[in-house]
């Protein structure tokens, strides 16, 4: 057991008061590792929560730089920001708001031959990326590597996400198969998205990271929320894992992520 | 016959729909930008025009969803 600083108990009181953390919770949090794959709409809040719940080392992977575009509603990037990477941008907030974290940056593409590698540093993924081709990267690379990771998607005034532990819940894959062709369903850059509605999502996604590292509660495992901020109705829909999935399935088809995802390192 | 699609109740005439024709007549734009998920089990999208909706059958029609990024 560590010995919690005076500063610390203080920082953390609100979490240690609660039965299902505690100080034994708060030892987790320090010591947990997580990667944010994504410093964008769904990273940002992310990264904000986690930053302030004392997660110990947390991970940023994006290769893009702050756009005006942005703002928004990835709001852990200021209008001074624009034009700088977004895991320097990211990993700034997160220390400001937290010294006593570690941050990592990596200002990269993810790809096929460098995500395992990157991802087996850490206990839990939280991906917040905008194009499929990587969402299905992330799946494969967190199956073949046993990572648990929460996946998020929004568009418009709609969200969803679900919570992947594998060997033990349904896949990403289990349920979406392949990528969709290019064009057929719009991004947010094309349809637009309301900017509350990555909060929303975002925040879901650091209260399951905060659940998982806890062992707190239910996760969304086996289970897709959805939500439709217009009538603020929200679904979960139940989900089973997939005998023919190709990657978690009884014979999968993937064995290699290169088989699968190739479009992606060229984006 | 009646069926539930993502949790609504629906009535619709004729014993039987295939797939393909339900997500025309429930106006998705294309077959490829969801995820069709019947009484537990997904479909295949090359199974949507030979899989059969009848009588009682629960259906989610699960959407891809981006965002996050602004790539
Ligand atoms: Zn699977």
């Amino acid at each position: 057991m560590i010995d919690f600083t005076e500063d610390q108990l203080e920082r953390y009181s609100r979490h240690i008061l609660l039965q299902d953390v505690g100080v034994e919770g708060q030892e987790k949090l320090l010591n947990a590792k997580v990667l944010l794959v994504g410093a964008g709409g769904l990273g940002a809040p992310v990264s904000l929560y986690l930053a302030a719940a004392g997660v110990g080392t947390i991970g940023v992977a994006d290769n893009d730089v702050v756009d005006l575009s942005n703002l928004q509603r990835q709001v852990v990037h200021f209008h001074k920001d624009i034009g700088t990477a977004k895991v320097d941008s990211a990993r700034d907030k997160m220390l400001a708001i937290n010294p006593d974290i570690t941050v990592k940056t990596h200002k990269t593409f993810l790809c096929a031959d460098n995500i395992r590698e990157i991802i087996r540093e850490y206990d839990f993924v939280v991906e917040g990326t905008d194009n499929f081709p990587a969402k299905f990267l992330i799946n494969d690379a967190c199956v073949m590597e046993n990572i648990p990771f929460s996946h998020g998607g929004i568009l418009r005034f709609d969200g969803q996400t679900m919570t992947v532990v594998p060997g033990k819940s349904s896949c990403y894959r289990c349920t979406f198969r392949n990528p969709p062709p290019p064009d057929v369903v719009p991004t947010c850059s094309q349809a637009g998205v309301l900017g509350a509605i990555a909060g929303m999502l975002g925040t879901i996604q650091a209260a399951e990271t905060l659940k998982f590292i806890t062992a707190t509660g239910d996760l969304l495992t086996d289970t897709l929320l959805t939500f439709d901020a217009k009538s603020m109705n929200f679904r979960k829909i139940p989900l089973k894992q997939q005998k023919d999935c190709p990657i978690c399935g009884e014979s999968p088809r993937i064995t290699k992520l290169e088989d699968a995802v190739q479009a992606v390192c060229g984006i | 016959m009646n069926i539930t699609i993502n949790g609504e109740k629906e009535h619709l005439t004729g014993q039987t729909i295939v797939i393909s024709d339900l997500l025309q007549i429930k106006n998705v734009e294309s077959p490829e930008m969801v995820s069709v998920q019947l009484n537990g089990k997904i479909v295949n999208q090359e199974r949507f025009q030979s899989t059969s909706v009848t009588e009682n059958d629960e259906l989610e029609f699960l959407y891809f969803m981006g965002g996050g990024e602004n790539k």
